[in-house]
């Protein structure tokens, strides 16, 4: 634990990047358990446990929480004090940060198994989780801003303006929709009702994949896609007009997601709206992004980092322009309840954020240990597993997704269902079959990246760097560059 | 001072920057939200609503706990095909006692809003313990282990009850004095197939009947 403050403060970063690699691991393998659950539901063997509903939600959480904050929370802390100039402050925080929220998933990972669910998608854990996880939320604003606030350059750097907002955003969202009124330990029963309780959890579920699943991740992407691609981004203004846009409007898109539901109409509405507008600020930064790029291209054939950025701002393009196409009514009323949105999900989950946070991992992992990466040839392989693995996950519930929607809205020429329930059921079964092999191929890659990284880091420890003197910057821009 | 310089004040004053976030970002829930969260009528219960009875309140927390709503929307939505092939559409009142909510966000299996006139008691607790002996090729899980335990292990359904009450469900002092008698016998089983039993009791009320 170093208090020397002429020195980053890295080696936090390395536990929580590497704890991060342990819950992509986890997390992918109980979604790949999940997706064969689905094939051959048997294998559960009766347990409790392994129940399809309980697993389900570790997955979504272990993915989510573990790997993915985790990673922000490395890369936060690495890029803060490389964009201020300082060490980490409060650093004994810092490490409380990732040593209890690491726990406190781990916990309540085995209370999830264990049956201890709100039942609010995205925000299962139970009052006392979240208000351990709270606790922790603030301690990681007080570090990140408290940091920004000691900085010795004078202008706050984009990728902090993102990460901030990650921190306010998501501990605004979770502390209004995890209001509830314990009746025990593992239960309670939430403050708001049907109708108003929907409203609430999906402005908190949709903002979650904004702010945390966008843009924490593109705080990542601002900082690490410059640095990699050796210039400065692109256009600091378009940044500063997507960043308040994508800030603004995110928060209105929640009621795409109760679309025909019991909600009122203007809601609804406005909902899909505004989502359809978000479709400028989202690309305003995958255009920023490509073109910071370009230029760099050369890159692309040697540093398998480079691949997996590229690729994943494809996959960004690619998934903020569906999201908002599913977003219209007229496409939802198909789309809803169907596996179209799990593999829009994934296309960004997969697509975006893993692949982002690989690349960054590639980038990063190296440098924290002071070697080269262990086998560049083992991480190409690992790119095209994760493309391969993505694209099949996206074709398989984008197959069963579309024909799902239209087959439970058919009638025959009589005005009667053309399809019973258990019929279209029974005909998923090759597209959920290809979408295990798909989590499976995906899954397998990021072992070889495990597998990488632990020969990278061997009998290694991570390498003090010291702090460089300030140098006079005029924009922040600059002092990154 | 241009755009840029206004920006510039934000850009070197964390307290500005963090001040902005918050505002900006809070605007959308202050104006979109924050009206349905006081907007009573969507919390209303139709003519036809009850509270939950003890025992289908231990059953709904089952529901919960199994993650039921993972795989099943409790949601009809008002499309013809939908009415037809689940009954009337879903009706915000509908679900004025529901902590929490429960219309779900993927049918792999069939909505069950409306389930609780489609099978029998019987059949319900044959296909949790067992569901491929009645729907050959059914995915979903098996759930033997609910025949075997109590409904109310922690013979907290007086404090489920009296928490509820607390937030505005019309249960009587004397209905929640009663509880634990209609649930001290019953397992888990029992209680869950009476909540999938009630399902949809809601329906019909304010003209939804499909035509």
């Amino acid at each position: 634990m170093t208090t020397d403050s002429s020195v980053y403060n890295d080696r936090v970063v390395t536990v929580l990047v590497v704890l991060s690699l342990v819950w992509a691991i986890a997390g992918m393998a109980a979604g790949v358990f999940i997706a064969a659950e689905l094939v051959w539901p048997t294998i559960d063997m009766g347990q409790e446990w392994l129940s399809y509903g309980r697993v389900r939600t570790l997955h979504t959480n272990g993915v989510i929480f573990g790997f993915g904050v985790s990673a922000l929370m490395a890369t936060a802390f690495y890029s803060v004090q490389r964009t201020s100039h300082v060490t980490l402050f409060a650093p004994r925080l810092a490490w409380f940060c990732c040593i209890a929220w690491n726990l406190a998933v781990l916990a309540g990972g085995i209370s999830l198994l264990a049956g201890w669910t709100s039942g609010k998608e995205y925000a299962e854990l139970e009052w006392p989780f979240d208000i351990g996880i709270t606790v922790v939320w603030l301690s990681f604003a007080v570090v990140f801003f408290g940091t920004i606030a000691k900085r010795k350059v004078k202008a706050i750097y984009v990728s902090n303006w993102f990460y901030g907002a990650l921190i306010i955003v998501i501990a605004m969202l979770h502390v209004v929709n995890s209001m509830a009124i314990p009746i025990s330990i593992d239960k309670s029963y939430s403050l708001f009702a049907g109708a108003q309780d929907a409203i609430v959890q999906w402005w908190y579920g949709h903002n979650a994949v904004g702010f945390l699943l966008t843009g924490g991740f593109l705080g990542m992407l601002y900082y690490f896609l410059p640095k990699q691609a050796d210039r400065p981004i692109w256009s600091y203004r378009l940044s500063i007009v997507a960043f308040w846009a994508f800030t603004y409007s995110y928060i209105w898109a929640g009621p795409h997601h109760l679309h025909y539901n019991a909600i009122p109409e203007w809601v609804q509405s406005l909902g899909m709206v505004m989502s359809i507008i978000l479709l400028a600020p989202s690309w305003a930064t995958m255009v920023n992004g490509v073109m910071t790029v370009a230029g760099a291209w050369e890159k692309l054939k040697t540093d398998p980092a480079m691949k997996f950025i590229v690729l994943a701002l494809a996959f960004y393009g690619l998934a903020t322009f569906e999201g908002p196409m599913l977003s219209i009514k007229s496409v939802n009323v198909v789309s809803h309840f169907t596996d179209w949105t799990v593999g829009h999900v994934h296309s960004g989950a997969l697509g975006w954020n893993a692949m982002i946070t690989f690349g960054t991992f590639y980038f990063l992992v190296p440098r924290l240990v002071g070697a080269e990466l262990y086998s560049v040839r083992l991480a190409n392989i690992h790119f095209w597993l994760a493309l391969a693995g993505t694209m099949l996950y996206i074709l398989s519930m984008w197959g069963a997704g579309v024909s799902q929607g239209l087959l439970w809205l058919s009638l025959d020429e009589l005005g009667e269902l053309s399809y019973g329930f258990r019929d279209i059921m029974a005909s998923m079964v090759p597209y959920y079959a290809l979408r295990f092999v798909a989590g499976a191929v995906f899954l397998s890659g990021a072992i070889l990246m495990f597998y990488n990284f632990v020969k990278t880091m061997e009998n290694r420890t991570t390498v003090t760097r010291r702090i460089p003197e300030v140098q006079v910057a005029s924009n922040a821009a600059e002092a990154v560059a | 001072m241009s755009v840029l310089g206004i920006h510039r004040k934000l850009e070197e004053n964390s307290g500005l920057l963090i001040f902005g976030i918050l505002f900006v970002s809070a605007i959308g829930g202050l104006v979109q939200v924050l009206p349905s969260v006081f907007q009573d009528e969507l919390v209303t219960p139709t003519s036809e609503t009850q509270p939950y009875g003890p025992l289908e309140l231990l059953g709904r927390d089952v529901y919960i706990r199994e993650g039921c709503s993972t795989c099943h929307s409790q949601q009809v939505r008002p499309l013809l095909a939908e009415v037809k092939r689940y009954g009337p559409f879903s009706s915000a009142g509908e679900s004025a006692y529901d902590r929490p909510f429960l219309w779900g966000s993927k049918r792999t299996g069939p909505d069950l809003h409306r389930v609780g006139a489609k099978y029998s008691d019987a059949w319900q607790r044959v296909h949790l313990i067992d569901p491929r002996s009645v729907v050959p090729n059914s995915i979903m899980p098996a759930y033997p282990w609910l025949a075997e335990r109590a409904a109310d292990p922690r013979e907290n359904i007086q404090t489920r009850m009296r928490r509820l009450q607390m937030l505005g469900h019309p249960y009587s002092d004397d209905q929640i004095a009663q509880a634990p008698y209609l649930v001290s016998d019953k397992t888990e089983l029992d209680a869950i197939v009476a909540y999938l039993g009630v399902l949809g009791d809601a329906a019909g009320s304010d003209g939804r009947m499909a035509h």
